[in-house]
């Protein structure tokens, strides 16, 4: 790692923050100058994913001795600088966040970034956010970057205005500015016992925190907790997620499937880090709450499915079960448990993101008012709506047979959610029963995840078939929907990265593995950042 | 002082979680406003009370026990600046909320007396 090579580890969070800022001092009518430079820096920032990947794996070797990467801002040594920390967990999640981030981009190209001002800057500092979050290796600059990806997610469910997002956004600030108060005062505890704030510095020093402490230690680990477990939806606290994704505009709503999966990585790496086994006191004390609240979760979100009657409500349902399927594995523990949900992770924010950027033209014809919300009276003056009508015409080519096309993909997509073969989400969820039954004795729990797993592809099934039948057979006197190739490509690309998935789905499954045995090994992490190999180059 | 500073935190505390659960979204924003005073003020309380002691370290060789620890007040000089920032935005998202719906409850409709 030498010359710029080294600098690659800041780009994700530098690029899309410059670019936005650069953006802001565009007038809005620049609309095609604006799409062409954040579509290129969202490419550009896939291709920088890439190259970590490769960075951090030596060449993408499966060897799980290739050390993390640390970026010391500055090169001020670590407990005390700003470090950032690219390893195999951090690339796979920057890749996917700027896969999903560019379909998004690309889908809201068809109409929806002009429906009010500022879309694209948004959608940039929504990713500096992210990046941020994935790649930061202390918690307060943790919190920094929750900060931005919440701020700039505040704009976007606001996108287009309405009485509907302005309503369901008010909820969404409220609940996360209080969470972010919780955030504050996990990280004020957790420093008070300990002393630091750097992650590999933490995870040195809990075991020696003396047990008069512990108890103080946890209740601060577990108020910090409740911020991410809110994000990331868990029951009882994810009621807002739902209605908040609903009410998004669609691309958005791709998006911010990205957004719990945040709350997930966050809680898998403080969760190995900090609590893992070697942790003295403290160790896995989170294991049982995130297990039980996961299957919970899981209850919720089948019954959410079974009982929506539009398909945003079963997508926002579905990222609940998806997320208490993450969080019961995480809970559970082991390396084939995690490289299984890792993969799990990977699969179904795909799939998500594709049916939230399917809903739109599959219901446009059916209830062409209700379904398209966005259109009202502006809030403010500089804001731009009724761009749906006014654009009607120049949204693309008409490709006849479009509800072929929408119907292969609906099918594609329900295929995937609900876990059946042979798409990727059926491996990922196979390996997830595969890797429970690896264990010499299986815990009720486990059996009661394993049904709950079944139990809730089997709502999905129902869910998403009962959707299909209302939204797709429709009498054939109503008029074809109209579909651009603009709306048709990111969602064709989304599926194919599934479809890549399923196929290579051995050399990644490796990856993952080796992946969860870095997790586990502490010891590279915390090495990497406190003695780094060589500081005096580090500045060169 | 440790107890004025407790019953400072509490009573802050307090305040904000009564008014975070009234039905008026500017008693809302006042109790978030409140309640963000008080997370300030406890994260202060986290990186010990001390009186009289600078934050900097100055120049040459020093005692690191005769000055405060300058973790939590950066910490907090971040959380101001944050909540101050999603405050004005929540306002303005009230102003919007009550534009739209023509009344300043929480859920955009009144409820049942």
């Amino acid at each position: 790692m030498s010359g710029w090579m080294q600098h690659l580890i800041v780009a994700p969070i530098l690029l899309p923050l410059a670019v936005s800022g650069l953006l802001l001092a565009f007038d809005e009518r620049r609309r095609t100058l604006k799409r062409v430079v954040s579509l290129a820096t969202v490419g550009v920032l896939v291709g920088i994913a890439v190259m970590l990947l490769w960075l951090v794996t030596d060449g993408f070797s499966l060897d799980p001795e290739a050390a993390p990467r640390v970026y010391r801002l500055g090169n001020w040594p670590a407990p005390f600088g700003i470090v950032l920390v690219a390893d195999r967990l951090s690339a796979l999640m920057l890749l996917l966040t700027s896969l999903l981030g560019f379909t998004a981009l690309f889908y809201s190209m068809a109409r929806w970034d002009r429906s009010g001002p500022r879309f694209h800057v948004l959608f940039l500092l929504l990713l500096t956010g992210v990046n941020g979050a994935f790649l930061t290796g202390d918690i307060f600059n943790l919190f920094v970057f929750f900060e931005v990806l919440l701020a700039a997610s505040y704009g976007l469910v606001l996108h287009g205005s309405g009485t509907e997002r302005t309503s369901a956004s008010l909820h969404y600030i409220t609940i996360n500015i209080a969470t972010s108060l919780l955030f504050l005062i996990g990280v004020a505890m957790i420093y008070a016992t300990t002393g630091t704030l750097n992650m590999a510095d933490l995870a040195t020093r809990i075991p020696a925190v003396p047990s008069a402490n512990l108890a103080l230690l946890e209740s601060g680990a577990a108020i910090l907790g409740m911020a991410f477990l809110v994000k990331s939806g868990m029951w009882p606290l994810g009621f807002w997620l739902s209605r908040t994704y609903a009410a998004a505009a669609p691309p958005v709503a791709a998006l911010f499937a990205i957004m719990t999966k945040v709350g997930i990585y966050i809680i898998l790496r403080l969760t190995s880090l900090l609590f893992g086994d070697a942790s003295g006191g403290a160790a896995g004390f989170t294991d049982n709450w995130l297990i039980w609240a996961g299957l919970a979760t899981i209850a919720f979100g089948t019954i959410g499915i079974l009982s929506a009657r539009t398909l945003s409500q079963i997508a926002g349902h579905y990222l609940l079960v998806s997320s208490g399927i993450l969080l019961a594995s995480i809970g559970i523990g082991g390396h084939a448990v995690t490289a299984a949900l890792l993969f799990y992770l990977v699969s179904s924010t795909l799939a998500v993101g594709a049916l939230y950027l399917i809903i739109e033209p599959v219901a446009r014809n059916v209830e062409e008012d209700d379904m398209v919300p966005g259109i009202s009276e502006p809030v403010f003056d500089d804001e731009y709506t009724g761009a749906l009508e006014e654009d009607e015409d120049e949204a693309g080519i008409v490709i006849p047979g479009t509800i072929a096309v929408l119907g292969g993909a609906f099918i594609f997509c329900t295929l995937l959610l609900s876990g059946l073969p042979p798409l990727s989400g059926f491996i990922a969820k196979f390996a997830i029963i595969d890797a429970l039954f690896q264990h010499t004795s299986i815990a009720p729990t486990s059996w009661l995840l394993i049904a709950l797993v079944i139990c809730s592809g089997l709502a999905t099934l129902i869910g998403l078939t009962r959707a299909g039948i209302d939204l797709l057979w429709t009498p054939a006197e109503d008029r074809p929907p109209r579909l651009s190739v603009i709306e048709v490509a990111p969602i064709g690309l989304l599926l194919a990265t599934c479809l890549a998935l399923m196929l290579s789905a051995g050399p990644i499954f490796l990856y993952m593995e080796t992946t969860a045995i870095g997790l586990a090994d502490r010891s590279a992490y915390i090495e990497a950042v406190l003695h780094p190999p060589h500081v005096g180059e580090a500045g060169s | 002082m440790e107890i004025v500073l407790a019953l400072a935190i509490g009573i802050l505390t307090a305040s904000g979680l009564w008014l975070l659960f009234r039905p008026r979204t500017f008693q809302v924003v006042l109790g978030l406003a409140l309640l963000s005073y008080a997370v300030n003020l406890f994260i202060l309380a986290a990186g010990r009370l001390r009186i009289g002691a600078p934050p900097i370290v100055g120049k040459g060789t020093v005692d690191p026990a005769v000055y405060a620890d300058p973790v939590p007040q950066a910490l907090i000089l971040t959380a101001i600046v944050i909540s101050f920032a999603t405050t004005a935005l929540l306002l303005v998202v009230l102003l919007a909320s009550r534009g739209l719906t023509g009344t300043d409850h929480v859920d955009g409709e009144e409820g049942e007396p």
